[in-house]
This record gives structure tokens, C-alpha cells and sequence, in this order.
């Protein structure tokens, strides 16, 4: 749902709507938000990009540094090379030199958009590999990002709505086993009795609807029972406010209440919980890849630190370094949009 | 006062009290158990994927080693890893907290700054990064200084340094933000107008009031750094064979797990242990929580 949408909807159905429909809004926040003034959007955009390459800078230097720190080269084997091959594979993959050399020929590199080529999975760049498995754990982290926001929504609005009762006893009881439980706890489960037991689902692979049912699952679980939490406290606050009163006087179905009126409002904790979600269900990824068997970019992560493959390494650690901060972006330029809003209607 | 009422509270709530009775009986256990074992039940054995039964009460797991033994000393290692790593947490976390807020002005905000950083670093990154640079490093200066116990455990001590290292970031803030909160108050005026020492009056004024919420937020860590540690062995990158924590041993379930043998006990035993000992730990902590509230 983008900003806008959630703004007309709230003109539409929310309390004192000041200035007619949305457009008005619309407009008013672009004025509000004009790049000229010191706490426009796109100031605050630019800030945050130069914190990004900022935040990338340090990670890649961390990377490369740690990675060097430890014995052993990306080349060493049971056998040991010949010095002349093994100079002539150091000058290949750019690794001769002194570090200081090699730190910022990489860096130079990067800056030009070269992520160079995996020590470990010769010839193939690392930049093809990303473009080969990160479809895929995008593909699993959408899935499971809809399933956590969703049935979060619709398991905090009931949990709220029948408060102090046994739903919301049940809906509560699962948020806390949720939460507390890993991944790699919840999955293994999972697979035996839906898995093997049941057989509803096939237990690991990629590539069919069915398949991605239990990863999708095994990953947005906890994330479902943190939403739910977060939506009932703030659901349960906003259901004794005057506009809901009115609402429900009105004679309006209860389930027009909950989803139309209230659900407008106290969804914006959730808004502001969605750039961490992303950036968890990234990382959560990992675990449920090698669990199911997925082939994304997690399993190449854990191997090119087991493998000493630094360039790869540092590749998929800037992508999700990235990926993470812009979500975070996002999420922010919504808030502020959406917060702004709330202001102005006071 | 706080603490005595507090306890009193905890005592009252049966949750806190069934939390309490359930990690002391996996304490015990888990220290225990492994002693009162036959020692073969460590050993690899002829009975391999052997079913739950009276001599196996949990079975058996691929080379006939015992899984109960297992999931005992694998409970071992993980609740060490817990209380070590949010031990060093809580000392990195506490003293940073408290110099940012007592010092207050620049100071405070570079070093919260430096939080905000450190924050923006996948820490799964840095942990395995640090495993990979750190371990074998330590292990080939142990060997050569002598120290024997330090060969065999040194990927422990640096996944517990390295957990420790990354989970005292929210520590920090909430400390800093008791300390902005107290530092004010006349009771540290009148500390330092009669000529106490900067150290003294962290030390010993401003700390005992943050306890409670140190305490509260120490039971939280020790799950979470648990949680930490697990993930690590599942993937592989934690504890190495022939050590073992839950983490390791749900990896072994997991990949046993097929369609056509079903070997369910290989996963079931280990995710209950860990599940029991989590669950309990985060009740405890949400009990600690409400009975340590000084809005109550």
C-alpha cells in the first residue's frame, strides 16, 4: 500500500479531515516538504544516501581487512602450488601487491562498479553469481514479507478486538512461542510434521508454488507474531478513542470499525517496524536457505567466508548492506509522510 | 527497597516461579547428567539411528552416540556461550552507557554516533568474519604459550567474545539513557560537591539505581546471545565436532530428516530442550520485568 493511497483512504474514513480530499494532502505535503527548506525530503534524501556510501565504505574496509587478518589464502590446497602458478593466480584475481595496494585497487574497482571475480568459483564474476541467486532470495523474502504483514495485521486485529478473551488468549500464546523460537528450531519442526508426516509439502528444493510454502513460512513466523503484538497494543488504544465511538454509534458493521476506521491509525507502528522486517527477513534467509535447500545467495554468503572468498564476500555483504539501508530509506520517507499527516489532522 | 519488593513480586507470579523451577532443573542437568551416563553413551557405537527406548531414552544419532548425553552436554556449551556472552555484553554495554551519558555534550554524541554504526553492520558478518580471523590465531598462540585448555576451546572463547562484542549496543543506549535521566538529580550533585571521584560516582551512585533495569535486560540478552550461538553451529560456523550445542545438534536432525526413514527423535529432543530453555528465559524475563516496573 503506498503513502498516498493510506492518505486518501484516511481522508475518506478518518477523524476531523480537515481540507476535503486527498489530493489536498497531497499537495499540501509537497509544499511542507519543498527541497529548499532545511527539512525538505530531498535534503534529507541526499543525507541519507552519503550516510549510505558512508556505512558502505566502513563495511567494505571491515570485510577486507578481516578477511586478510586471517592465515591462509583463498589458494591454499592439500597440495601446494608452484610459486610461478601461484603468482600468476595472485596477479589474476589482483591479489599481489601490498595490502595497501590490493585495498585500494579494490576500492577503485568498486567505485567503478567491478566486483572482480570469486577466488572459489573460478571465472564466474561475482556479480554474475549475485545475479543468479539474489532473484531468488528476493523471491522468498517478498513472499514472506506479504505473509508477515498480512496475517500479522489480521491476527493483531482480532487478538485486539476480542481482548481478554480466548482469541485473544491463543493469538497471544502463538506471538510469544513465535518469538521466542528461532528459525532453525521452527523449520526442522515444520518439515516433519508438514513435511514428512503429513506430506502436504515438499520438504526442500525451489522452483514450485508448493515448494516455497514452508520456507516462506519457517522465515516470516517470528516476524507475523512481532507485528500481531505491535498491532494489538496499538489497536487496544486506539479502539477507546472518541472517533471509533462514533463510528461504531453510527451503526457500522464492527468489521468495518476494525478494518476501515481504527486499522487506518493504529497500523503506523507497524510502518515504522516494516525497514527492520526487511532487513531481517534478509538475514533470517540464510538459515532457511540452507534448511530447505533454496539455492540463494545465504549459502554463497557462509561459503565464501568458509572459503576464504573475499571478493565474494565482499560483494554480497554490500549488496545486503545496501538493500538494508535504502529499505530503512523507505520506510522512513513513508513515516515522516505519514506522520506529517497525522499532525495536520490533528 | 526496589529489589526486595521485587523479589517478593516474582515470588507471588507462578509463571516466574515455573521458569526458575525449569532452568534450574537444565542447569543441573546439563552440568550433571553427562556424569551419571554410562561414558560409552559419548562415544560413537554400534547402534546407529537406534529408536527411543529404555537404554536410549532420546535414541541414537548416526555413528550410535547417545542422543540424551548429547543434548546434556550440548546444553552445556550453549547455556556457557549464553551467560558468558551476555556477561561480556553487559560489561562493554554498562560502562559505555554510563561514560556517553555521564560525560554528556560531544563526547555523548560521538560515541552514540559510533552505536548508530555499529548498529548498520550485519552482525552475523562481523561474528563470522571475527570466528574466521580470530580462532586460529588464538589457537596457534595457545599452543605455543602452553596453555593446553585454550587448543581445544578457542573457537568457544572467541564465538563468546565475538557474541559479546555484538550484542551491547542496546545495552549501552538504555544505560546512557538512565544515566542522562539521573545524572541531574541532587544526589549526585551533593556525590560530587563533597569531592568524590568521577569513577565513584558511577560506580557507586549512579549504578545500583540502574540495576533493575540491567537485570531485566541481562535475562533478555542470555536467550538472545543462546539464539546467536545456535544459528551459528547450525550453519556449521559455531561449535565444531565433536563438541556440540543445540544448535550443531538440530543441524544433525535437520539434514537426517528424509521422507522415507523418519527419524523424528533426532529433531524433536533437541528443539524441545532448546525451546524449553528459551521459552523460560524470556517468561523470566518478562516477569523480572514487571516486578522491577517503579511504576508499580
Amino acid at each position: 500500500m503506498t503513502w498516498a493511497r493510506v492518505e486518501a483512504c484516511h481522508a475518506l474514513a478518518g477523524p476531523a479531515v480537515t481540507g476535503g480530499g486527498s489530493l489536498a494532502h497531497v499537495l499540501r505535503w509537497f509544499v511542507d516538504t519543498c527541497p529548499f527548506t532545511s527539512h525538505g525530503v530531498v535534503s534529507f534524501l541526499i543525507r541519507r544516501i552519503l550516510a549510505l556510501v558512508a556505512v558502505l565504505f566502513c563495511v567494505v574496509t571491515v570485510t577486507f581487512f578481516l578477511i586478510r587478518v586471517s592465515p591462509g589464502g583463498p589458494f591454499d590446497a592439500e597440495r601446494k602450488l608452484p610459486p610461478a602458478i601461484e603468482k600468476q593466480l595472485l596477479t589474476k584475481y589482483k591479489l599481489d601487491g601490498t595490502l595497501w595496494q590490493q585495498y585500494t585497487g579494490y576500492l577503485g574497482d568498486l567505485v567503478k562498479g567491478d566486483l572482480r571475480l570469486s577466488t572459489k568459483y573460478r571465472n564466474r564474476s561475482v556479480a554474475e553469481i549475485l545475479a543468479q541467486t539474489l532473484p531468488v532470495t528476493i523471491t522468498l523474502g517478498l513472499c514472506a514479507f506479504v505473509l508477515a504483514t498480512v496475517l500479522g495485521t489480521i491476527i493483531g486485529v482480532a487478538a485486539a478486538s476480542g481482548r481478554g478473551g480466548p482469541k485473544d488468549f491463543f493469538a497471544m500464546l502463538f506471538a510469544l512461542l513465535a518469538i521466542s523460537l528461532p528459525s532453525f528450531l521452527i523449520g526442522p519442526i515444520l518439515i516433519l510434521v508438514f513435511g514428512i508426516w503429513l506430506g502436504w509439502f515438499p520438504v526442500g528444493g525451489w522452483g514450485t508454488p508448493q515448494a516455497m510454502v514452508l520456507p516462506a513460512i519457517t522465515l516470516a513466523a517470528p516476524y507475523v507474531a512481532y507485528i500481531a503484538r505491535l498491532l494489538r497494543g496499538s489497536m487496544i488504544e486506539v479502539l477507546g478513542q472518541d472517533f471509533v465511538r462514533t463510528a461504531r454509534a453510527k451503526g457500522l458493521k464492527e468489521r468495518t470499525v476494525l478494518y476501515r476506521h481504527a486499522l487506518r491509525v493504529a497500523i503506523l507502528p507497524v510502518i515504522s517496524f516494516l525497514g527492520p522486517l526487511a532487513a531481517h527477513l534478509l538475514t533470517g534467509s540464510i538459515v532457511v536457505e540452507t534448511l530447505f535447500h533454496i539455492p540463494g545467495a545465504g549459502g554463497f554468503f557462509v561459503h565464501s567466508i568458509l572459503n576464504r572468498d573475499g571478493f565474494l564476500l565482499g560483494g554480497v555483504v554490500i549488496v545486503y548492506c545496501a538493500m538494508l539501508v535504502v529499505f530503512n530509506m523507505t520506510v522512513d520517507v513513508l513515516y515522516t509522510v505519514l506522520d506529517r499527516r497525522i499532525r495536520l489532522d490533528g | 527497597m526496589a529489589e526486595l519488593r521485587g523479589w517478593k513480586s516474582l515470588r507471588a507470579n507462578p509463571v516466574a516461579l515455573a521458569a526458575m523451577a525449569i532452568l534450574a532443573v537444565l542447569i543441573v542437568a546439563s552440568l550433571a547428567g553427562p556424569f551419571f551416563l554410562p561414558p560409552s553413551y559419548a562415544q560413537p557405537g554400534p547402534l546407529s539411528y537406534a529408536a527411543p527406548s529404555w537404554q536410549h531414552p532420546f535414541g541414537t544419532d548416526i555413528n550410535g552416540r547417545d542422543i540424551l548425553y548429547r543434548v546434556l552436554s550440548g546444553g552445556r556449551i550453549s547455556l556457557l556461550v549464553g551467560l558468558c556472552g551476555a556477561a561480556v555484553s553487559l560489561f562493554i554495554g554498562t560502562s559505555y552507557g554510563l561514560i556517553s551519558g555521564y560525560a554528556g555534550g560531544r563526547v555523548d554524541s560521538a560515541m552514540m554516533r559510533v552505536v548508530d554504526v555499529l548498529y548498520s553492520v550485519p552482525r552475523l558478518v562481523f561474528i563470522l568474519v571475527c570466528i574466521n580471523a580470530f580462532d586460529q590465531r588464538l589457537r596457534e598462540f595457545a599452543s605455543e604459550a602452553g596453555w593446553i585448555w585454550l587448543v581445544s576451546s578457542s573457537r568457544l572463547v572467541v564465538l563468546i567474545l565475538s557474541l559479546g562484542v555484538i550484542e551491547w549496543l542496546t545495552l549501552a543506549r538504555i544505560v546512557r539513557g538512565q544515566t542522562l535521566s539521573l545524572k541531574n538529580r541532587q544526589f549526585v550533585s551533593a556525590a560530587s560537591a563533597l569531592g568524590q571521584s568521577h569513577l565513584k560516582i558511577l560506580v557507586r551512585h549512579l549504578l545500583p539505581n540502574m540495576t533493575g533495569v540491567i537485570v531485566v535486560y541481562l535475562t533478555l540478552t542470555i536467550p538472545a546471545v543462546i539464539i546467536d550461538e545456535s544459528f551459528l553451529s547450525f550453519l556449521g560456523l559455531g561449535v565444531q565436532a565433536p563438541q556440540s550445542s543445540w544448535g550443531s545438534l538440530l543441524a544433525d536432525g535437520a539434514s537426517a530428516l528424509n521422507p522415507v526413514k523418519i527419524r523424528w527423535w533426532l529433531v524433536v529432543f533437541p528443539a524441545a530442550t532448546m525451546a524449553l530453555a528459551l521459552l523460560a528465559l524470556n517468561f523470566l524475563g518478562d516477569a523480572l520485568r514487571d516486578a522491577l516496573d517503579p511504576r508499580r
